[in-house]
């Protein structure tokens, strides 16, 4: 009886982890600026690897009789990362982008980003680069 | 087929859709901020597959290969935005 409870758990972590993880790529592949495409890997695609991983350290003790505690690493690991990766890329974007706004058709606003004060950048304390002067990557309009 | 079976192929067919989602989106763009989100998650993504292929194989081996691809995985990503950030990666 208790195998079957153990069995059905990690069936349904396994299902909401792959779910989660698809959902997460979905919304990088669907949303339409970077800004909000920031939402679907940081929050439900670290949200399906730990499902993944708490699944695999359910899995193993029950199943095989072994322990390992490299499941608790990976996911701690994860978890803290993802947040500082996303701030990363965000204020990376902004620096590139300059004060234009993200092309959304879900919100009205056609205005850029208000200009900071100490005339700096938003995303540096850059001294030698403020707004007027810097070259932003035609790449990187939006 | 035991039912965490089933489950396993359902999530490997998850995870495999979503790194062509993730390939899409990083052959795509259009900005480098994109490209690097998408090389991001799709090392989450490996990360996913690696753990539910040693569940598959009943082992606990790749598990060091798991943990290694999320340090080196999060530390490129940092590599990148750095650089892109302030133009140089160590100061």
């Amino acid at each position: 009886m208790l195998e079957i409870i153990v069995e059905y758990v990690i069936v349904l972590l396994l299902v909401v982890g792959g779910g989660f993880l698809l959902v997460g790529s979905w919304g990088l592949a669907r949303l339409p600026s970077l800004m909000t495409r920031l939402h679907g890997p940081t929050k439900a695609t670290t949200l399906g690897v730990g499902a993944c991983l708490i699944a695999s350290m359910i899995f193993f003790p029950a199943m095989e009789g072994t322990y390992s505690a490299h499941e608790l690493l990976i996911a701690l690991f994860l978890f803290l990362t993802a947040p500082i990766t996303a701030n990363m890329i965000a204020k990376s974007h902004l620096h590139r982008q300059g004060r234009n706004i993200d092309p959304n058709p879900a919100d009205d606003i056609r205005e850029g980003l208000p200009q900071p004060s100490g005339g700096k950048g938003w995303a540096t304390f850059d001294d030698s680069a403020t707004l007027d002067q810097k070259v932003v990557s035609p790449v990187d309009q939006p | 087929m035991s039912p965490i079976g089933y489950a396993l192929g359902f999530a490997i067919g998850c995870v495999a859709l979503g790194m062509l989602l993730n390939l899409f989106r990083l052959l795509r763009g259009p900005t480098s901020g994109d490209r690097i989100l998408a090389l991001d998650t799709l090392t989450i993504n490996i990360i996913a597959m690696v753990v539910l292929f040693g569940l598959w194989e009943r082992t606990a081996d790749y598990f060091e290969a798991a943990l290694l691809l999320a340090m080196v995985g999060f530390l490129g990503t940092v590599a990148y935005s750095k650089f892109l950030l302030r133009g140089d990666i160590v100061e």
